[in-house]
């Protein structure tokens, strides 16, 4: 038999909750005893990969993760001061796809800010999103802070223009994983062109933060946990302070810091991916500096998926992970060993350890 | 203090006799090492537990809504307390209470000691201001005065409310029921235990109808719960598309010192934000715990807010994925879990059929009346 929790542990486990978890931000300035009128925060959802199946059926739980995020994010209060949203809002890129998603997102209070996935592109190279949704790579400035969108997943001028029998064949060959045939994610010359002219109007101690759908460094390419032009993206970036990039597509917690970059995924609404075991031909960051979600528990559907909200102070981020069936989790930028640490997990023996089933 | 722990620890011998006969089904019950079973601490508990005393006009006792002969619950859809108050939740048995690892719909409390203390003060329940009017009644009555000595081995005026809601939990821990048609069949393999409509509703309850992700059933026992928390779709009308001024609302009144037993019992828009307004986790809004099936057809009504009659319209509300009519619009915030179950009339039938099959030996005539 289990042991019973004590009043104690009760209490503690309570008070816990409602730090790691609550929204209001009158309990973020207490965790952080910052309150500068320069401090805000927004909520960020990304990968719903909302899949039509046919006519007005589409796949349920994926509607309803997103739902759900959409609900809980409205949550906060005071409001965040946008959204955004990190790509693969559809699974297929089909026009219904993005639609209904766009629909559920309508739900959102407030301004959204959208990113490219490669399941919105690939169908149609990105014609249908760009109709509802405007320019895949632009740059905007809020409160002190200059925020920059890439579209991460763009491949091989000669792959994505080839011959194909129909552009769905095109977007096959990308949503597939360990693929033999798959191309590498890039930004490509266009937009780092773009991004060298974009930043050099920027003052160096401005904190610049950047939104892709794909990580810009390199992970594990098999899954395009990847960019293949990471590097000369990282060195443009190189010259500021303090760079945040935040990105969706790898569904899991992930952070790590590379010289002056602080690195953060997003989870999806959708649902988990494991992480992936490590790519050989190239160094790994990502063990050393991050903790793994625990397993995903496959009896609750919504486990190891959630959205994230985002609170922005003196330049660096505190990135709050709110997932449902599991325990919120809190990733923020630690001055002292210059990189991001989960607030609660980073050592050994806090780490949660995985759900058993009998 | 330390003398009435002596006595405690002198008591523990006793225990083992407190607990030898488990029912088919279930696990031991769990004793808080602070507070041991003894036969004595069990009648105090029995008589605190039926006196009306404890309440604003004298007439509501723990009893008033968990009567023994309505399943210790009272067949409300929410509960009278004094003056006939009634609050915004439903009474949840207490039989087999013992092993939920937290009190209440929204479990705000921890254990069952924690639990006994809220209604007496509750505004809508027992109607008392505070808790000295009880320990008044108590210490002026000598057949109090001498149980107390007896069990906890203190004087009158040393008699506190932990001491009575002690005493409370022990008799709470002793209304335990399995030995149900479900459990011979399951754990005492008398195949005959269940009727063909009983086992086909087995069968839907742990696949197609998923009843088993939340209403746990083990290989040698079943507590038909989770312990954990959910959001099925129920009262969620009451504060749709109010959510998010809800919860800023029960927030505010958080900051400002509001207690949150009284606040969900006497705002009916605050109540159906469920465990949230405990945690504060948005994740739980509208999240209430899993109660446990057994006896089930003793108890109706059903749900948090006592909003289902009958155990057909429960399947009902989850066949059409956590509404009554599938035209019914959908929480957002509704658990990952419940979704439409596309069950057949003849499915329904036998789901309910096997809930029948849950009921005690002891509470079988009352099932009957049904």
């Amino acid at each position: 038999m289990k042991k019973t929790t004590n009043r104690r542990d009760f209490m503690k486990q309570t008070a816990a909750l409602v730090a790691a978890g609550s929204l209001p931000l009158s309990v973020i300035e207490i965790a952080f005893g910052k309150n500068s009128d320069q401090n805000f925060s927004f909520a960020y959802l990304s990968d719903s990969h909302i899949t039509h199946i046919k006519g007005n059926e589409f796949v349920r739980n994926w509607d309803r993760g997103l739902v759900r995020a959409v609900a809980e994010s409205n949550l906060m209060d005071p409001k965040p001061d946008f959204v955004f949203y990190g790509g693969d809002i559809a699974q297929l890129g089909k026009p219904e796809e993005i639609d209904h998603g766009l629909e559920i997102l309508g739900g959102l209070n407030g301004k959204v800010h959208y990113v490219m996935g490669e399941h919105d592109y690939y169908l149609d190279l990105g014609e249908y999103w760009k109709k509802q949704l405007g320019p895949d790579y632009y740059s905007f400035d809020h409160k002190g802070v200059h925020f920059v969108v890439l579209n991460s997943i763009l491949t091989h001028e000669k792959w994505m223009h080839k011959k194909w029998p129909s552009g769905m064949d095109r977007m096959l060959q990308m949503a597939r994983l360990d693929n033999p045939d798959g191309q590498p994610f890039m930004v490509g010359d266009a937009q780092r062109q773009w991004l060298k002219k974009d930043l050099a109007k920027i003052n160096k101690d401005t904190p610049v933060v950047v939104f892709s759908h794909s990580p810009i460094q390199k992970i594990h390419k098999g899954w395009n946990f990847w960019t293949d032009d990471a590097e000369q993206v990282q060195s443009l970036l190189k010259p500021f302070k303090k760079v945040t990039v935040i990105y969706g597509h790898v569904h899991q917690i992930q952070y790590n810091q590379i010289g002056n970059i602080s690195f953060h995924s997003a989870m999806a609404t959708a649902w988990p991916w494991p992480y992936p075991s490590s790519y050989t031909q190239v160094e790994t960051y990502l063990p050393k500096l991050t903790v793994e979600m625990n397993r995903a528990d496959p009896f609750n559907e919504r486990d190891a998926t959630g959205w994230q909200f985002i609170n922005m102070h003196t330049g660096n981020i505190d990135l709050h992970y709110i997932l449902p069936e599991n325990q919120n989790r809190i990733v923020g930028y630690d001055a002292k060993q210059g990189k991001p640490v989960d607030r609660d997990y980073q050592k050994t023996d806090k780490r949660i350890p995985p759900q058993v089933h009998y | 203090m330390q003398s009435a722990l002596l006595f405690v620890l002198l008591n523990m011998a006793l225990l083992s006799s407190a607990i030898n006969a488990l029912p088919l089904g279930l696990p031991p019950v769990p004793i808080p090492n602070n507070n041991p079973q003894t036969d004595l601490k069990i009648n105090l508990g029995d008589k605190l537990y039926h006196d009306a005393r404890f309440s604003a006009d004298g007439k509501v006792s723990c009893a008033t809504c968990h009567a023994r002969e309505k399943g210790f619950t009272d067949n409300l859809p929410v509960s009278k307390g004094f003056n006939n108050l009634t609050g915004t939740r439903n009474a949840p048995t207490v039989i087999n209470s013992a092993y939920y690892t937290s009190l209440f719909w929204d479990g705000r409390e921890p254990d069952l000691e924690g639990q006994s203390k809220q209604p007496p003060i509750n505004p809508v329940e027992g109607g008392l201001k505070n808790h000295k009017p009880i320990l008044k009644v108590i210490r002026e009555d000598n057949d109090y005065v001498k149980a107390f000595k007896d069990v906890f081995n203190v004087k009158a005026n040393d008699i506190t409310m932990d001491h009575v809601a002690m005493a409370i939990a022990s008799f709470e821990r002793t209304i335990i029921a399995g030995d149900s048609a479900f459990d011979k069949y399951m754990y005492a393999n008398d195949k005959t235990a269940l009727n063909d409509a009983q086992q086909r509703g087995l069968a839907i309850y742990l696949g197609k109808g998923r009843c088993v992700s939340c209403h746990v059933i083990e290989q040698t026992q079943a507590l038909f719960t989770d312990n954990r928390f959910h959001n099925i779709g129920i009262g969620f009308k009451k504060i749709k598309d109010r959510e998010s001024e809800t919860a800023a609302q029960m927030l505010a009144a958080k900051r400002k010192g509001a207690n949150v037993d009284e606040t969900v019992l006497t705002q009916a828009n605050m109540s159906e934000l469920g465990r949230f307004a405990v945690t504060e986790n948005p994740t739980q809004v509208g999240a209430f715990k899993t109660p446990t099936l057994r006896n089930i057809a003793v108890t109706a009504p059903y749900m948090h807010d006592g909003s289902l009659k009958t155990l057909e319209e429960v399947v009902d509300f989850y066949n059409n994925g956590g509404r009554l009519k599938d035209t019914d619009p959908v929480s957002g915030f509704l658990s990952g879990g419940i979704r439409p179950l596309k069950l057949s009339e003849q499915e329904k039938k036998d789901l309910v059929a096997f809930m029948k099959a849950l009921t005690s030996p002891e509470y079988q005539a009352l099932a009957n009346k049904f």
